[in-house]
């Protein structure tokens, strides 16, 4: 009976393991396999007998998706490092009480929280700001997530006490307590907080949706709904080669499918280990 | 300590907080001030200030059984409601199961699996559920080699309800566990050891001690899932509109988009958001004290 039980949970999360590994794996066999190989498959391969980077070539030979990548690293490094930086001041501000103004300055960044602001009047904002078509209406609308905020306060606020007040007796001022002390014992926090915004920067879609009509200036999430999510058809314009080199459709769109995920993939295992230590739990905590 | 002298102590905090009020200022606070323009006859070459005034004729929409507003409304309820019951009991469930696990190492790697999807997109989850269950997928691609009937899937209306409840578990049951595992790891041992040895078997921890453990948390974000009741996955719905149509997918984030910024019917639009926020609003406030007056915590402590 034991037995069973155990073994029905592990089954459990066996197959829900295998409902997210068995799409990617899919998705890249596609991406590498050539025509013969997608016709005879019916679309959509799963074991590939012979591999190709054709698709990958294809795709970065220039024209629009090469183009969307670029577009899509610039704003997400751009965005990230402004993010991080502005929301790590405003939580280093707000993270001792008493200070001058910390009641109304914490209210502001909490009822952030719960009024989100309507579409509407998001995009009149933009427009009177004279914003659309440009790249800082991707990133300035969103740049500070109160969430965020609070979870880095909470963070600084558990830092040991005594380190700081010796500091201070030594003579040194508050920002460069910030700087020298403050800033290197919250590296974990620091890493994940920068994570959900590059995360957040590099997924973002309806922004570009909604403020950028010129497609020349699409990131890739634009391109991916276009091209992959929506049956339109990629020829020279967007992936630079055509005719006999031109590799299947099914081939490219897993690929442009592979090429954004796969950043995702490469910073994630640095740190998801810290999501474990608690970085997020001090908020939880209120 | 007078305030000009605070002010001079703490000069250095209030400067760096400065540019992060400043965004949130000028971006979650100024719009809604824009809400203005839900009481107006909103011309974008007259501008906010210059459109005229007409009472509240935009929010007629909201009363007069406009059948789009009234479809819109419908499958938002029927969504959030759906999301609720078969959404939120999964991520315990799973963080429970986690939990059970004996080795710290496969535990791990379980969590790292299943918090991935949450870091996707709604473009790549949509795009991977096509690849999935789509015509020219993975689960019709076998059907066909089989000579079995093909199913439709995406793209079919009649299921849109039940594919888009899918793609939020597939997305974020896993990540929602977090939650719930730094919930369980708090819950004081000793109080297993007692039940166990007053005789209790599995169940009855699970019941007496397991889930009045996690019961502050689920208050919490049952609270905040009502806060957020009229708002069903506004991208994830946009992005699928063209294949399943506006009849089945419509939801009030979509119609005050396709209303507003489509159609240029600029007031009832804003007027509709404006609702929407409001109602939201309400429900937290009010679902928080109801949680107080139950002698919970709620999200904020009094």
């Amino acid at each position: 009976m034991r037995y069973a039980v155990r073994a029905g949970k592990g089954l459990i999360l066996l197959l829900c393991c295998a409902a997210v590994v068995i799409p990617f794996f899919g998705i890249l066999a596609t991406s590498l396999s050539d025509r013969a190989q997608v016709t005879e498959a019916g679309g959509f391969v799963l074991f590939p007998k012979r591999v190709t980077f054709a698709a990958y070539q294809a795709m970065l030979s220039g024209g629009v998706v090469t183009r969307a990548v670029l577009v899509s690293l610039l704003i997400t490094g751009a965005g990230t490092l402004l993010s991080l930086t502005a929301t790590a001041l405003l939580a280093y501000g707000l993270s001792r009480r008493g200070t001058f103004g910390h009641r109304p300055l914490l209210m502001i960044v909490l009822f952030a929280l719960l009024f989100t602001p309507g579409i509407i009047p998001s995009y009149l904002v933009v427009k009177d700001l004279g914003l659309l078509e440009s790249y800082w209406s991707l990133i300035l609308p969103g740049m500070i997530n109160a969430f965020n905020v609070i979870v880095l306060r909470a963070f600084f606020m558990e830092l040991p006490n005594e380190v700081l007040d010796s500091a201070r007796v030594d003579g040194a001022g508050d920002f460069t307590i910030l700087w020298r002390i403050v800033l290197p014992l919250s590296r974990a926090a620091l890493a994940v907080i920068g994570l959900f915004y590059a995360v957040a920067y590099w997924n973002s879609f309806f922004a570009a949706l909604l403020y950028l009509n010129d497609s020349t200036m699409w990131p890739l999430q634009l391109v991916l709904r276009t091209y992959v999510v929506n049956p339109n058809q990629l020829g020279v314009d967007q992936v630079g080669v055509s005719g006999a080199e031109l590799p299947p459709q099914e081939a490219i769109q897993m690929a442009i499918l592979v090429l954004s995920i796969l950043p995702i993939l490469l910073v994630y295992p640095f740190v998801q280990r810290h999501f474990a230590k608690g970085v997020l739990i001090g908020a939880v905590k209120g | 300590m007078p305030w000009h002298r605070r002010l001079l102590r703490d000069r250095v905090l209030v400067l760096v907080a400065v540019p992060g009020v400043l965004v949130l200022l000028v971006f979650h606070y100024l719009p809604w001030l824009g809400n203005i323009i839900a009481f107006k006859d909103y011309q974008p070459y007259l501008g906010i200030k210059d459109s005229p005034w007409v009472g509240l004729d935009n929010f007629h929409v909201l009363v007069d059984g406009d059948p789009a507003f009234r479809n819109a409304l419908t499958n938002t309820l029927l969504i959030t409601l759906l999301q609720v019951v078969v959404v939120f009991p999964v991520p315990i469930a799973l963080a429970l199961l986690l939990d059970s696990l004996a080795s710290e190492r496969l535990k791990r790697l379980t969590q790292s699996v299943l918090y991935l999807p949450h870091f996707l997109s709604w473009v790549i989850v949509i795009a991977v559920f096509q690849e999935m269950f789509g015509n020219a997928g993975l689960l019709n691609t076998v059907l066909r080699q089989h000579d079995l009937a093909t199913l439709s899937i995406v793209g079919n209306p009649d299921l849109f309800k039940a594919v888009v409840t899918s793609q939020v578990l597939w997305k974020d049951a896993g990540w929602a566990t977090i939650l719930f595992l730094a919930a369980l790891s708090r819950i004081d041992p000793e109080l297993y050891e007692a039940s166990a040895v007053d005789g209790a078997g599995r169940m009855r921890q699970l019941w007496h001690v397991t889930l009045p453990g996690l019961r502050p948390l689920i208050v919490l974000l049952l609270i905040l899932r009502l806060g957020d009741s009229l708002s069903v996955g506004f991208e994830q719905i946009l992005l699928q509109q063209p294949a399943v149509g506006q009849h089945a997918s419509e939801v009030l984030d979509t119609y005050v988009y396709n209303n507003g910024i489509l159609a240029a019917d600029w007031g009832s639009s804003a007027a509709v958001g404006l609702i929407k926020g409001l109602v939201g609003l309400v429900l937290v406030l009010g679902a928080n004290s109801l949680a107080h007056r139950l002698g919970e915590q709620g999200v904020y402590q009094r």
